[in-house]
């Protein structure tokens, strides 16, 4: 028996005590004038909360640390006296006696791993046992308590609710965790890179190399760290090529749209445009790959440019633009909606055309907004993975040529992270400063566009 | 007399006269803006139908390459069953122990066997690597098969599938021929596809494994940012109160819903692998991840629902007497629900197809079975086909392709389901 299990049968316990609870308090009968404060439901699920919470906290706490104290107790049985000391060698002979106790592995390359499954696995239904025991215990005891306070004038409602409002904040907590944790977790592990390699190195060296030599007396065995190459990769990408396409295609989709399409191409082009957004990263990265990057190639060889790689900065960027179209369009198109109508009728009625009027005046009004969209746009740009990953290539080039391949951020995060890795080089924690870099420039960029579109918001409201 | 007026910073002592629109300066200017016009205008439907036809390209290049995927060309096949049995009955074949009666015949064998001695010296390049998998089933659904020779038909090789499929190189393209001629060969909807997983021979790999990892995960991401993120922005909404502790959480929600996607897999990385050991590769990490990556987007979209549900409801049902919590859990969420459905779906679409994170937490292994639980290493869809994107084996960009039009068809299904949600039960008031 799991834990999981001995949880469900908790939950199983829950119900029986809502049913029994929720009988009991229909039964309740105001007397005379008197008004009865909860309904049977909320008598019932405080009794319920009482078996089921306690209960569940404590088996959370015990699946943590059960798997400690059964590797205690596996080591103090005679069984382990002849194992080798802490260590990884060690892990493994435990791991395979795990492995051998849940009957995930069927033999093992150590007898010692076999000798120790049978006291693993004793120990293991002990430590369960027990916590299945104390769990019923601490079930019942609540449930009992709960059950004494099953009275007519008991508010049980406010008990409840006040449970329901804990849930509540703690549901609105867990994107403040989630944020620290992203903060704590990359500023820590980038904390332990910059040990190894000086920030300013990181920031402003010009070369990458980050495939450290096996032997330690080897000529540049520490790797290269000038992140420079990337950080020029991911802009030349993202918020250069990328939105030499996004940006006029974008803008003249949302202008075309909101201001010269009839109602029923404009219902049946929107969602078009948004499908773009929604195809994923993976089959843009796909396309970019196999149809973009080999057509691009063939022109760059045909019209004799040197350099030519058939994982160009260009297909990705290209294929890149296309799928950052939709965010122009739509952040265009709200900044459109927003000018006021008394502008335009200003403009047309002087007798201005209805594109004079786009470029004189709702353009420039909307100006503010627009940049705001872009600014998001490249923010999204430069976090993109797929795509790079898949059509720009690995070589750290220090190259405006759009044709010869460059590598971005994302791409190396991936490719440090991927494939062998030990947890401590140089190599694996350089993932978390680019990532560490990236989450600072892209909500830089956000929030400098959302105070700019904001601004613009606030004039003409 | 009009070119005076036009001019600017002409004698201005000149006494300003009518403006001659008739006139020709003026009817070639107004052609002139009037072209301007016109070209601003095509500029625009250029744009949208460029957009668009990118959007058709795209659809339509993964459909044409996709669609060969889905089939697999099969050889005919004459097996001499009976000479490998060497004493194996039908019976024991039905028994018990069938599975192990089954794995001593050398069927692997068996197969070349009979490709040499049908097609000749050198046929047994013809079958794919797992074509004795289908003498197995065969075997499995009838075990007389045993006793007697059967027809049986089996996949081709990479080579050979990929000439039927008008792809291949002169020589395979003779053989293809010359079997279809004698009406050995022929090409057709392949259930494989649907039914295995990854392998290393394009002609038995499946989307099953993948398609089923992908269903295990989502299931954890639903499970967890839709109640969290429901319940977040009820808090948010109704109950917060300004101050500082509230305008920590927006902020971070905000700026959450706009961290990259790969930063979430370093997180998973960093959190959920390193620090509390879980297995690496498995669903329940990758819906974690993508759980948090989703929770925002829900929140946002949830928030927007709440928001649109009019006061008067509230008040209506506070002035009958309901308490706070049962306002909202009565009245505000049923109304609210729809919208917050549409924005949780359009949010799992885009978990759906989100393939950075999951790379960074193992979930690119290469796994041969489908995964049995929550904790098994298991691969998604996207990640699948940025696997076999990798393969340099031809065969693959047909499987490749393949796999995005499954992919596709399931976001879409899910999006017309939004959409449908959006336009049946949200409620304008």
């Amino acid at each position: 028996m799991s834990l999981s299990m001995i949880a469900l049968l908790v939950l199983a316990l829950g119900a029986v005590a809502f049913l029994a609870a929720r009988g009991r308090a229909n039964l309740f009968k105001p007397e005379g004038r008197e008004r009865l404060h909860s309904r049977p439901n909320y008598h019932a699920a405080h009794v319920m909360l009482w078996v089921v919470l306690p209960a569940l906290i404590f088996l959370a706490m015990w699946s943590y640390v059960t798997p400690r104290l059964v590797v205690g107790a596996m080591l103090d049985s005679p069984a382990a006296s002849q194992l080798p000391p802490a260590g990884i060698e060690r892990d493994a002979v435990l791991s395979e006696a795990r492995g051998l106790a849940d009957g995930s592995i069927e033999g093992s390359f150590n007898p010692a791993a076999e000798q120790l499954a049978p006291v693993y696995r004793e120990q293991r239904d002990r430590y369960t046992l027990l916590g299945a025991i104390a769990a019923a215990l601490l079930a019942l005891a609540g449930g009992g308590f709960a059950w004494t306070k099953l009275r007519k004038d008991f508010r049980a409602r406010n008990r409840v609710e006040r449970v329901v409002m804990a849930a509540l904040i703690a549901a609105s907590m867990i994107a403040i965790f989630t944020t620290f944790g992203i903060v704590v977790s990359l500023l820590f592990e980038s904390l332990r890179f910059f040990e190894k390699v000086s920030p300013i190195e990181f920031l402003f060296g010009l070369e990458w190399s980050p495939q450290t030599a096996i032997r330690a007396d080897q000529v540049g065995s520490s790797g290269a760290f000038g992140a420079v190459p990337l950080f020029w990769g991911t802009i030349f990408i993202g918020a250069i090529i990328a939105m030499i396409v996004a940006i006029p295609l974008g803008l003249m989709c949302a202008i075309y749209l909101t201001q010269y399409a009839k109602p029923r191409l404009r219902m049946w082009m929107k969602p078009m445009l948004e499908m773009l957004a929604g195809v994923p990263t993976v089959v843009y990265g796909y396309f970019a790959a196999l149809t973009v990057a080999p057509a691009i190639r063939d022109f760059a060889a045909w019209a004799g440019i040197p350099d030519a790689s058939s994982e160009s900065a260009l297909a990705a960027g290209l294929v890149m633009g296309v799928m950052i179209i939709p965010f122009v369009s739509s952040m265009a198109d709200d900044s459109l909606a927003a000018v006021p109508q008394a502008m335009r009728d200003g403009s047309l009625a002087l007798g201005a055309t209805p594109s004079e009027t786009i470029r004189r005046v709702l353009v420039p009004a909307a100006l503010p907004g627009v940049v705001g969209g872009v600014l998001l746009a490249v923010s999204r740009a430069i976090g993109e993975t797929m795509i790079v990953v898949m059509a720009a290539g690995m070589a750290a080039n220090l190259t405006a040529n759009p044709f010869a391949t460059v590598t971005t951020v994302t791409t190396q995060i991936v490719a440090l992270l991927t494939g062998d890795q030990e947890f401590d080089s140089a190599k694996t924690l350089a993932a978390f400063a680019l990532g560490l870099t990236l989450l600072i420039v892209t909500l830089i960029l956000n929030i400098i566009a959302l105070r700019v579109v904001k601004k613009y918001r606030e004039a003409y409201e | 007399m009009s070119e005076i007026a036009l001019r600017p910073g002409a004698d201005i002592a000149v006494a300003r006269t009518a403006t001659g629109w008739k006139s020709d300066t003026m009817n070639r200017r107004v052609a002139r803006r009037y072209a301007s016009e016109r070209r601003f205008r095509a500029v625009g439907l250029f744009a949208v139908v460029l957009s668009g036809g990118f959007l058709a390209f795209l659809l339509i290049s993964m459909l044409i390459g996709g669609a060969r995927g889905f089939t697999q060309t099969e050889l005919k096949l004459t097996v001499d069953f009976p000479s490998i049995a060497a004493g194996t009955t039908a019976e024991a074949l039905k028994g018990p122990q069938a599975d192990e009666t089954i794995a001593a015949l050398d069927l692997e064998t068996l197969a070349s066997t009979a490709a040499t001695a049908g097609y000749g010296d050198g046929s047994a390049a013809l079958l794919s690597d797992g074509a004795w998998l289908k003498l197995r089933s065969a075997l499995k659904d009838d075990p007389t098969l045993i006793t007697r020779k059967a027809v049986i038909w089996v996949p081709a090789s990479v080579d050979i599938d990929m000439a039927a499929k008008g792809k291949g190189d002169g020589e395979h393209k003779k053989i293809v021929d010359r079997l279809k001629a004698q009406g050995n060969l022929h090409t057709g909807i392949s259930t494989t596809f649907f039914t295995s997983a990854d392998s290393t021979d394009p002609t038995a790999v499946g989307i099953w494994g993948a398609f089923k990892g992908t269903l295990l995960t989502m299931l954890i991401t639903a499970l967890l940012a839709f109640p969290v993120g429901t319940l977040a922005a009820l808090y948010l909404e109704e109950y917060a109160p300004r101050n500082a502790w509230t305008d920590m959480i927006e902020v971070s929600i905000n700026n959450l819903a706009a961290v990259p996607s790969i930063i979430f897999g370093l997180l998973g990385l960093a959190v959920f692998l390193n620090f509390f050991n879980m297995p690496r590769s498995a669903p329940i990490v990758g819906g974690l991840t993508l759980a948090l990556m989703t929770m925002p987007v829900i929140v946002i979209a949830a928030r927007n629902a709440i928001k649109a549900v009019p006061p008067s409801i509230r008040d209506g049902a506070l002035a009958m007497g309901a308490s706070p919590i049962q306002v909202v859990f009565h009245h505000v969420l049923p109304l609210a629900m729809p919208g917050i459905l549409t924005g949780t779906i359009i949010g799992m679409a885009r978990a759906l197809g989100e393939t950075a994170p999951l790379i960074l937490i193992g979930m690119r292994a290469f796994i041969s079975s489908p995964p049995a639980g929550f904790t098994e290493p298991a691969t998604v869809l996207p990640v699948q086909i940025f696997l076999w994107s990798d393969e340099v084996s031809a065969g693959f960009v047909e499987k490749t392709s393949a796999a995005i039009i499954v992919l596709l068809v399931f976001l879409m299904t899910m999006n017309a389901t939004a959409i449908y949600l959006r336009n049946h039960f949200e409620r304008r008031w």
